[in-house]
């Protein structure tokens, strides 16, 4: 091996580094946020939904769960604007990582709401809510609070499956080594340094995520 | 200008196809097999070897697939060889896969109760009697239905192996928009042949859980 390490140039593109970081935290952010909302409301359909609303969040957690993101960010970046929807990278970058999970949360969700005893559902309408209140008071609450685990680790796989969008032009962290690599010619270290941060941004964020985890839900969870 | 059928277009898809069911298959038993090692080092007596698997599989855990494939990709390069896409492609998988199911398998091994071990101990057996008759049978039967819903993500892992040039179903899905200039149709077939594969291996791993009556999800 007579290769020579050149780390040199990091002084000059280090603000590559830290813009391709920030794009990469703000879509895992909003995604996360988004994601969730779309997991709570097909945990909802899929459990407590009228009948004929069931087969649609079954058919789509499917069809996600069990294709690549790459994929997916392919289709929404590519093929949608055959269908008149054109969207930039960063706006179809973040729907794919909404629409993927959204279908992972989905499942955590509708797990946590199966969970919750059959008594708490009766003794929510027995205090006069109504089935909306009862999910929203009584089941998702402390279904949150059992699956907040779960979920981190999924914010957690879905901002490292987010390299990925460098490939539609989102200019992320892969997108900025990527770029680096290009400008230096030093491919391995620019990957090297990206793939050292984005370990520093995952253990990080299970780090934060705990804390919030704790935050929200200060007391233990009621079984 | 060449006109493409549909046909064309699922024909090119299909053959292609190979490539991914190739590479999943060989990722998975290499894996596996690198797995199985890992799984040792990490239950057994040994402190340094516990510690390097710990680190082990937080590192490919921790990081994008993606960035994996880049560093075999560049790495391996570095020792002056010419790299071919399907050897990044491979390496990469087989280190990934290893990590993930040596994880899984040892959270099969933990949830043998302890009661196991302390029978087995009570019947004066040593360490390695105690693995092979007692414990490993039992996380055997656990690990299954885990394992099985692992190859789709091992399967779905293999796409990302067209960005370093291997040309499996998700190159030849960008190649053949490039000719056809019809990505919608394109990528519709190949998101349908990715789901024809996993869905059945999903949908089995469901069934064993529920069979072998075991609470394992989320692994």
């Amino acid at each position: 091996m007579h290769y020579q390490f050149d780390f040199g140039w990091v002084a000059d593109y280090y603000p590559v580094f830290l813009k391709g970081i920030w794009i990469t935290l703000e879509l895992t952010f909003v995604a996360t946020v988004l994601g969730v909302l779309v997991g709570i409301a097909c945990a909802w359909a899929r459990t407590q939904g009228p009948a004929w609303l069931r087969p649609l969040p079954i058919a789509y957690i499917e069809l996600i769960r069990n294709t690549p993101f790459i994929i997916q960010l392919f289709f929404i970046f590519f093929g949608l604007p055959g269908l008149g929807f054109s969207l930039s990278g960063m706006e179809a970058a973040l729907l794919a990582m909404v629409v993927n999970l959204g279908a992972y949360s989905a499942e955590i969700v509708r797990a946590g709401i199966q969970a919750t005893p059959r008594g708490q559902f009766e003794a929510g309408s027995s205090l006069g809510m109504n089935r909306l209140q009862v999910f929203r008071h009584v089941v998702l609450v402390p279904a949150l609070q059992r699956i907040w685990p779960a979920l981190s680790s999924q914010a957690i796989i879905v901002m490292l499956g987010s390299a990925v969008v460098s490939q539609i032009a989102a200019e992320d962290l892969t997108f900025a080594a990527n770029y680096i690599q290009s400008r230096t010619f030093r491919a391995f270290e620019a990957y090297f340094i990206s793939t050292a941060i984005y370990l520093l941004l995952a253990i990080a964020l299970r780090y934060v995520l705990a804390g919030i985890g704790s935050l929200i839900f200060p007391r233990r969870a009621v079984r | 200008m060449t006109e493409f059928t549909t046909w064309d277009i699922l024909r090119n898809l299909l053959l292609a196809t190979r490539w991914t069911l190739v590479l999943s298959l060989v990722s998975f038993v290499g894996g596996g097999l690198l797995g199985v090692l890992l799984l040792f080092l990490r239950i057994g007596r040994a402190r340094i070897g516990r510690i390097f698997v710990k680190y082990y599989v937080e590192l490919f855990q921790g990081t994008p697939l993606l960035m994996q494939l880049f560093l075999a990709f560049f790495g391996l390069g570095l020792f002056g060889i010419d790299v071919p896409p399907w050897l990044a492609a491979g390496t990469a998988l087989i280190l990934w896969t290893a990590a993930f199911l040596a994880e899984i398998w040892r959270g099969c091994v933990e949830a043998v109760v302890k009661g196991q071990w302390e029978a087995s101990a009570s019947l004066g057996m040593g360490y390695l009697q105690q693995m092979r008759w007692v414990i490993l049978p039992q996380a055997f039967k656990i690990a299954i239905p885990p394992t099985v819903g692992f190859s789709v993500q091992v399967i779905k892992g293999t796409a990302l192996t067209s960005i370093i040039g291997f040309v499996e179903l998700s190159k030849a899905g960008t190649v053949v928009t490039n000719a056809t200039f019809e990505p919608f149709t394109v990528y519709g077939f190949v998101a349908l042949i990715y789901f024809a594969i996993c869905w059945p291996l999903s949908k089995s791993s469901q069934m064993l859980e529920r069979k072998l009556n075991v609470a394992h999800r989320n692994h």
